[in-house]
């Protein structure tokens, strides 16, 4: 290995092939103190440690990916979502985050109560499984919808739970999670008009 | 990169145990260097039989160190970048004051009449080291194995002398297994009638029992895998069985030709002392609040275990990371896959490489940013 290989952090984030990500670095103040479940490789993390100066904090299963998320200096720990999080004190951090994850979470309502917890506002953003083109898959073909945003045969999908849009705001309603903003997003475009059938993703901060 | 140990001197060390040494001595090797505001400087700390020659080529005996393949340009610990600095640990027996060492007050050697030392002692002294090389603060402490205890030491003890700390394949406190093993070593080596209550400096030495003691300690450092991988039930330089007592297996003629190796170079009285302070080794003192050690302490951490290494098992680790995020500490965590065992920090260090150097150029980062 070459000895210039050495600081990955520097290297440039690529944000554009999730949206969602700068929604998430629109809604975080600089300098906060940021917990990521679910952080993958960091880049999420490494971007906002880069230009908003956050402390950052990563949970991830999946050994590989913690691997590469350490080795681009985020303080990433191998962890379960569903269960690592009873060990943080309340009100730990700032933001938690759960990008894209919530829908492949064992219990995401606990998960969701334990991020409002541990933080002061939580950010959970989703893939829309009431998107016109999901429900366009399910109606023609009769199958589980494979689509752009749900992209995995039925019996190696990620994806243990799947909700809509409208499906987390009757969920928030019912357990009294305060929804302070909701951004809905076509590709990398704002969506304000029918969300719950137009938007690919849904970003919301509660708390 | 060849490579000559060094050595410093202090008029006296006090020790846990209320004992104090005088004077006292230890051994140490350094690479790549110091830059001026000296704020690049990581101490690496051996495991239990290893000693300051971690690194480069030895200028007396020609051999590379024991973490040769971690430490030097471009590597985890990057010589360009970093000033490394390994000592061999209080108790040793390969440069730093220990049982074999000279008791000034009798002109013979320590023997059992050295104190017991604990891995605060290592730590202390290896202060006292860093002091007197003009370093006010360690960008890192990293180790494997009883390395790892003492950088988790360092954290707990000097938290504002170390900026981060990698403890490796490590407890926070030796468990009754580790207690265990050690203890058949050190029976092992004290039912060698030539141990002679420690009394062999001039004499026999107890080779058996070192021996055994070490055949012992090498078993617990494989898996149940590596040992079927390297060694199956392979005879060695035969086709049948002997139908007596010599070797037979490949693995017996191993661990044999290990336990052998091993007299050659290491004092069996140090043997005893260190595996002692090992088994005392509780970051907590016995309260078992671990919280509470760490609470003083903003050192960053990266920890990392092997999955297939049962003498310091993952559990280990994992309880260390869950204290550190409970008191909402700076930790990284990985449980590497390995099928290396408890050795794997030694031997598998592909993607330990990785998460050192990406932990450390962050640390260093921050520091500036600081």
């Amino acid at each position: 290995m070459a000895s210039n290989t050495m600081t990955p952090v520097s290297q440039p984030v690529s944000l554009a092939e999730r949206p969602d990500f700068n929604v998430i670095g629109e809604i975080i103040q600089p300098g906060s103190r940021v917990l990521d479940l679910g952080c993958g490789e960091g880049a999420l993390l490494a971007w906002l440690v880069e230009n908003k100066q956050v402390l950052a904090r990563g949970v991830e299963i999946e050994a590989a990916q913690v691997r590469k998320a350490i080795a681009r200096g985020v303080s990433a720990y191998q962890g379960d979502i569903d269960e690592g999080l009873a060990d943080y004190p309340d009100k730990a951090f700032d933001y938690v985050i759960l990008s894209q994850t919530l829908q492949e979470t064992r219990a995401p309502l606990q998960v969701l109560r334990e991020m409002l917890r541990v933080g002061r506002r939580a950010i959970v953003s989703f893939p829309n499984f009431g998107h016109w083109t999901v429900r366009q898959a399910m109606l023609f073909t009769g199958q589980a919808p494979k689509t752009k945003l749900f992209p995995y045969d039925w019996y190696n999908s990620p994806n243990i739970h799947f909700l809509s849009i409208n499906d987390f705001e009757d969920l928030c309603r019912q357990s009294g999670f305060p929804i302070e903003k909701r951004y809905f997003l076509s590709g990398s475009s704002r969506v304000s008009f029918l969300p719950n059938l137009l938007a690919q993703t849904a970003v919301f901060l509660l708390g | 990169m060849v490579v000559e140990t060094k050595s410093a001197q202090f008029d006296s060390i006090a020790l846990d145990s209320g004992a104090t040494l005088t004077p006292v001595e230890i051994a140490y090797e350094t690479y790549g260097n110091l830059n001026a505001d000296a704020s690049n400087a990581i101490l690496v700390t051996h495991a239990f039989t290893g000693d300051a020659h971690a690194a480069g080529i030895s200028h007396d005996a020609g051999k590379p160190g024991w973490w040769d393949n971690m430490i030097g340009p471009g590597k985890a610990f990057d010589t360009d970048r970093y000033f490394v600095i390994c000592s061999n640990v209080l108790g040793g027996c390969q440069g730093t004051t220990g049982p074999g060492s000279i008791n000034p007050a009798t002109g013979s050697p320590y023997a059992m009449t050295f104190p017991v030392i604990t891995i605060r002692d290592m730590v202390r002294l290896q202060r006292m080291l860093i002091d007197s090389l003009g370093i006010r603060r360690l960008l890192c402490v990293a180790g494997g194995s009883m390395g790892g205890m003492q950088a988790l030491e360092w954290a707990v003890s000097y938290p504002d002398r170390v900026l981060s700390t990698i403890p490796i394949a490590t407890t926070w406190r030796h468990s009754a297994q580790q207690i265990a093993f050690n203890e058949v070593g050190r029976q092992a080596i004290m039912a060698d009638p030539d141990w002679s209550d420690g009394d062999y400096y001039d004499k026999k030495p107890p080779a058996r029992g070192l021996s055994v003691a070490r055949m012992v300690g090498h078993i617990t450092y494989m898996s149940d895998e590596s040992m079927r991988e390297k060694f199956g039930r392979r005879l060695r330089e035969k086709e049948k069985f002997g139908f007596d007592f010599g070797v037979d297996f490949e693995v017996e003629s191993y661990l044999r030709y290990r336990g052998n190796q091993f007299v050659s170079r290491f004092d069996a009285n140090s043997y005893l002392y260190i595996t002692k302070a090992e088994d005392y080794f509780d970051l907590t003192n016995g309260t078992g609040k671990l919280a509470e050690a760490f609470r003083q302490s903003d050192t960053r951490f990266l920890v990392i275990s092997f999955t297939s290494d049962w003498l310091y098992p993952s559990y280990q680790s994992q309880e260390i990371v869950r204290v550190l995020r409970r008191i909402n500490g700076d930790v990284a965590y990985c449980d590497l896959q390995s099928n290396y065992g408890h050795d794997a920090f030694l031997v598998d260090i592909a993607e330990q490489t990785e998460l050192v150097k990406g932990f450390l150029a962050s640390t260093a980062r921050m520091a500036k940013a600081a």
